[in-house]
């Protein structure tokens, strides 16, 4: 059974229609890299799926069980789903170790002692042992987007979903969390990526969505998407990213 | 003394309610949220002195005898919950919505979120305008003498009433208290502000009263 599954997925904000049916699926220990101009949706997408924005029509399920329903538990479920935002959402009055402690504790219930042996493996595992006791304002915006990539693994989810992660991020800063994001991947974590780091696509993606004005265009393997994309779209939209970006390998 | 006990009373009825009323008007619908814009129009639009005759005359008319403690605590806690609710509030209002969204995202309730994540960064925010109120709060309590309690200005009053040539002493020993008592009740808020503020997020050249005194 598939892990996560997204159907037809509606979202208007106003007048404008931002997805207008989508749907795919996502598998145990699978990566996908959603890419797309920007105000195709993307960022929706992904908040419909943990229902941070409540989708106007479709249905989610995270290991068949519906996120869209009405009477889901929906903290239950969102306790399985990591989200990493652009902005990183850091709790800015926490240090870096209470920011990964907090919800092991307050929302699974566990203890203090043990959330906190926790938080620190994770910051670790994200390389960042020695600045448990730094506060967000006192962090780079590459080392903020790793605790908050620790923040999301401490709660160990089935899924992760980001949310173009380094796009807030100077470019010196983008290579040390995409290699955080490539380990996790090779460590068999599922993740929906929303980015434009189309190196980390082709690298380490199962599968790359190509979204615009609300819909999935195209998706494939990252070889043939980029190589071959069947879509005049897809085409253009890897062009300007290349020119903007540099090369997509 | 009996306005160091009101004060306290005081505060402790505006924080609480003026926290309430401040998450009412920020995060409930229309159904709480209008009550809680009524009771802080009402409770900041009257002046101390009406709010402490209605509530201490006014059921006096019916024969209910509320002690002036109580009236006073009322009706001058109610008015300090109005004007701290709009600190709170703007407080609430200045922390970016990426942090509730995020703590959603980890699965806290709403309610979670605001206790663990949102109040401990509005009551950071609020600690300056905060220490204003308190201030005016620590003033205000000289106000239920007029309702007939026992607090340090009737004391005075008692004294210039029987030793006339004592009345500038008397008052100015009053002014004196007060004086001491804004001085360091600001000076431990300024303390807790620097104690309470955020390392990196400090900004330079601003800082807490009491700063180098607190060395």
């Amino acid at each position: 059974m598939n892990l996560l599954k997204v159907e037809n997925i509606h979202k208007r904000y106003g007048k404008e229609e931002v997805l207008k049916g989508v749907s795919f699926e996502l598998q145990r220990g699978e990566t996908k890299v959603v890419i797309g101009p920007s105000g195709t949706g993307k960022s929706t997408l992904l908040r419909c799926i943990n229902r941070l924005s409540l989708p106007d029509k479709g249905q989610v399920w995270l290991e068949g069980e519906e996120i869209t329903h009405s009477k889901s538990n929906i903290n239950q479920l969102r306790a399985k789903i990591g989200f990493v935002f652009q902005d990183f959402n850091l709790f800015s009055h926490l240090t870096a170790l209470k920011n990964v402690n907090i919800a092991p504790m307050k929302v699974k219930g566990m203890k203090k002692e043990e959330a906190t042996k926790l938080a620190m493996e994770e910051l670790e595992r994200v390389g960042l042992g020695d600045k448990a006791d730094a506060y967000p304002a006192q962090l780079s915006g590459g080392q903020q987007q790793r605790v908050s990539i620790a923040r999301a693994l401490a709660m160990s989810p089935k899924l992760i979903l980001f949310d173009e992660p380094t796009s807030a991020l100077d470019p010196e800063l983008i290579g040390e969390v995409l290699e955080v994001m490539i380990n996790l991947a090779k460590d068999g974590m599922t993740m929906l990526v929303v980015s434009h780091e189309m190196g980390f696509a082709r690298s380490v993606a199962d599968e790359v969505i190509f979204m615009e004005h609300g819909v999935i265009v195209e998706q494939g393997p990252p070889q043939q998407l980029f190589s071959n994309p069947k879509h005049r779209r897809t085409g253009e939209f890897l062009h300007k990213i290349t020119e903007l970006y540099g090369e997509t390998s | 003394m009996t306005n160091i006990q009101l004060l306290l009373a005081l505060l402790a009825v505006g924080l609480v309610i003026g926290t309430v009323v401040a998450l009412l008007q920020v995060y409930a619908g229309h159904f709480l949220g209008v009550p809680a814009f009524i009771y802080e129009w009402v409770f900041r639009g009257i002046p101390a002195l009406v709010l402490l005759f209605l509530f201490y005359f006014g059921p006096l008319q019916f024969g209910v005898s509320i002690p002036p403690f109580i009236a006073a605590t009322l009706a001058l806690g109610f008015r300090s919950s109005a004007y701290q609710s709009q600190i709170f509030r703007g407080a609430i209002q200045a922390i970016p919505h990426g942090q509730m969204m995020a703590a959603r995202s980890m699965g806290m309730s709403r309610v979670r979120a605001i206790v663990s994540i949102i109040l401990p960064q509005a009551f950071r925010l609020s600690l300056p305008a905060w220490s204003n109120e308190f201030s005016s709060v620590v003033k205000d309590t000289t106000l239920a003498y007029a309702v007939g309690l026992n607090e340090i200005l009737r004391h005075a009053r008692f004294i210039t009433e029987r030793y006339y040539n004592l009345a500038m002493l008397a008052y100015l020993t009053v002014a004196l208290i007060f004086l001491v008592l804004t001085y360091s009740g600001n000076w431990s808020l300024g303390w807790l502000e620097k104690r309470l503020r955020i390392p990196g997020l400090e900004m330079a050249g601003v800082s807490g009263r009491g700063r180098n005194l607190s060395k």
